[in-house]
């Protein structure tokens, strides 16, 4: 068995005869839905057994909400192209539901001019904190801790940040994020540019550390545990106590390496507060965005980080607004 | 399993994914990559990347576009202004009658080649106005005058003759106008307005940014400038929002396309806004702005009268000039960076052309009425 574990494709599909139902659930809870099912091709990803489901009145209302967010997206989406399927196909990638203009500050729009951009993230909100919900009470009824929960609710923060809280703050639903693919990436340019380059936001910069680091960090991890699982390695929090070879020589490889090893415990916690803090910090950038920091750029010359270039030509270019009124 | 099916299995695997990739991978470089080489000329200090990225190859394939036409042979003067030698010589009535003949011949070498001179004239007496078009180079004539004369913050001493925008046609080949608001907002009723973005914006470099980011800026007066550049920062003073940067953008995206450069020739794409690490190219950029407004308002759209009643060109020309003169708005079609410059940082790579047409200085800008003569 141990040769199976010497490629970096899944080898092993270990299951039982019947699906497994899963413990008995707390009184009070839905049934689960089905029996579950065993897919080959799922094993070769991950766990072969499909289902049961547990999806109880959190998960409904949570789907319900979500859909209801999906349908009004899609549908305004799809009448922008005179609900023509072919250009709503050919053209999803740069459509959207957009927010109201600025003009309306705070108020409650007309339909046509953001009002339904409002309701799909109405909807989209009350979906994601249903299911946020749902996670933290599954991992109870499993009689889990609640790390995963929690890791959700950091995005969650930063889907608030973008869509609600900074809005708020700066008095105008029209700051918010379009739902579609390409214009909310064109959002995310011209947040940039307005706001004087975010790459100069030492909270953006946090973000990004720890999301390169979460991706370094998730890469070490996996290939440390497969190499060596040939020693039972992938046992790897009973070796938080109950150190064998495999934990020995991990560590050894890495002691080499770099000088110093995270523990077969400690390297979950790692990843945890990585992958937890991209979205806080990244959240915490934006949110003083326009309501701190006008212009990141200025703000990094102003605290000695960024530099203030030499001009481009002796004397400098002078704004000719300015020039005019000399 | 045996060791030997085994390693079978996995080459089998291995193999094939690395097939699929690499097909995947050859037909994303081969769709999405321009071809090397590429050239890059240093423009701002080192560091900053502030550099121009030119591919040879493309430079070579767009000369052509960017060619001058022959000159026109030069003439002796005749010593008669030809107000004296013609009748109704409105604009160019102090020109030598000899060098009035020589750029008759070259405004229909530039405008009208196929079409000839009764595209404005009426053959069985030149000196009528009765087809419109000959009103309105009457009118274009002077908009050249003030361009090489009062906007020279952005054409330089190089200038611009007729053939700076037409290049051989009736109707200069880049032009825009107004959209429909169907288009501006493409639903009825409730559903939800697309804010003049949100599909394949061909003005702004097919990104799904406004689609017409001409008529605000370059007709309208609406403020382009989006960051913050003072010091120091007074939080709350710039009310310009995210949605007024989309549309400050997709006029970027125009200035990108019609210069055939990257923002990189006027900004420092660390901090767009900042004039003081800006180069002098964008100063005149800013003055070129200003005047692509002052020639759609001052001199296109008081002209459009005479394009609403002859939508098709002058009917005496024919379906060889039946070029489209207002857009779906009923609107004439405008100028905007691209006319002109046609993807090339200066128009004709620079050439001096109108050096070799002193004559076009000679042109009256005394008032001209649109239509007296036509009624």
């Amino acid at each position: 068995m141990p040769l199976e574990y010497q490629n970096i494709f899944t080898r092993v599909q270990v299951h039982g005869p019947a699906p497994n139902p899963g413990v008995p659930l707390p009184a009070g809870d839905e049934a689960r839905l089905g029996k579950g099912t065993f897919v080959h091709l799922f094993g070769r990803f991950g766990e072969a057994q499909l289902g049961p489901i547990y999806l109880g009145r959190l998960g409904l209302l949570s789907i319900v909400c979500g859909l209801i967010a999906i349908v009004i997206i899609g549908l305004n989406m799809w009448a922008s192209v005179n609900w023509d399927p072919i250009q709503f196909v050919r053209q999803f990638f740069w459509l959207a539901l957009e927010p109201p203009p600025p003009h309306y500050g705070l108020r409650i729009p007309p339909l046509q001019d953001g009002g339904w951009w409002l309701m799909a993230g109405f909807f989209l909100t009350a979906s994601i904190l249903l299911w946020w919900l749902r996670t933290y009470r599954r991992a109870r009824a499993l009689g889990l801790g609640t790390h995963v929960a929690w890791a959700f609710a950091s995005a969650i923060w930063l889907y608030l940040v973008l869509g609600f809280i900074r809005p708020v703050m700066m008095g105008s639903w029209g700051e918010a994020v379009p739902f579609g693919i390409f214009p909310h990436l064109d959002w995310t340019a011209a947040f940039s540019i307005r706001y004087g380059n975010l790459f100069y936001n030492p909270f953006h910069a946090l973000s990004i550390v720890f999301l390169y680091g979460s991706t370094l960090l998730f890469a070490m991890h996996g290939a440390t545990v497969l190499a060596v699982s040939r020693y039972g390695g992938e046992r790897e929090l009973d070796q938080t106590i109950d150190r064998g070879t495999a934990y020995e020589r991990a560590a050894l490889f890495w002691r080499w390496c770099m000088g110093f090893n995270a523990t077969s415990e400690s390297i979950h916690r790692w990843a945890w507060w990585f992958a937890v803090l991209t979205p806080l910090t990244g959240g915490i950038g934006i949110l003083l965005t326009g309501t701190v920091v006008d212009n990141w750029y200025l703000w990094a010359v102003k605290h000695g980080f960024a530099p203030m270039y030499e001009p481009v030509v002796p004397g400098g270019v002078v704004d000719p607004l300015l020039a005019a009124g000399r | 399993m045996s060791k030997k099916k085994d390693f079978d299995l996995v080459s089998t695997v291995g193999w094939t994914a690395t097939a699929v990739l690499g097909v995947a991978a050859a037909f994303y470089l081969a769709s999405t990559f321009e071809r090397p080489p590429v050239t890059a000329i240093q423009w701002g200090n080192r560091g900053t990347a502030m550099e121009l990225v030119y591919n040879p190859r493309t430079v070579a394939r767009e000369l052509p576009r960017h060619a001058v036409p022959a000159k026109e042979e030069e003439v002796d003067k005749s010593g008669i202004p030809s107000r004296e030698a013609y009748q109704n010589v409105q604009v160019l009535g102090d020109l030598d009658s000899a060098e009035f003949l020589r750029l008759m011949n070259a405004i229909t070498a530039w405008v009208s080649p196929q079409q000839g001179c009764t595209y404005c004239h009426n053959p069985e007496n030149l000196a009528e106005d009765s087809v419109y078009t000959k009103i309105v180079t009457r009118k274009m004539l002077q908009m050249t005058r003030v361009i090489n004369e009062s906007w020279q913050a952005h054409v330089g001493q190089t200038g611009v003759t007729c053939w700076t925008c037409h290049r051989g046609q009736p109707v200069p080949a880049y032009v825009w106008a107004m959209e429909s608001p169907q288009a501006g907002r493409r639903t009825r009723g409730l559903m939800s307005s697309a804010a003049g973005q949100n599909t394949v914006s061909t003005a702004a470099g097919l990104s799904s940014l406004p689609t017409d980011p001409f008529t605000p800026f370059l007709l309208e007066d609406k403020q382009i400038r989006v960051t913050t550049t003072w010091t120091p920062m007074s939080v709350g003073d710039n009310r310009m929002s995210i949605k007024q940067t989309e549309w400050t953008y997709a006029l970027m995206f125009h200035f990108s396309a019609a210069t055939g450069a990257n923002c990189t020739f006027c900004h420092n794409s660390q901090n767009f806004g900042k004039w003081e690490g800006s180069t002098p190219q964008r100063v005149t950029a800013w003055h070129g702005i200003a005047m692509a407004r002052a020639i759609n308002n001052d001199w296109i759209v008081p002209l459009t009268p005479l394009w609403q009643e002859n939508p098709k060109g002058p009917p005496e020309a024919g379906a060889a000039a039946s070029l489209a003169r207002l857009g779906p708005m009923g609107d004439a079609v405008k100028v905007n960076c691209m006319t002109c410059h046609q993807g090339a940082h200066k128009p004709m790579l620079g050439a001096r052309m109108l050096a070799d047409y002193p004559e076009l200085d000679a042109v009256s800008l005394s008032p001209i009425p649109l239509r007296a003569a036509m009624r």
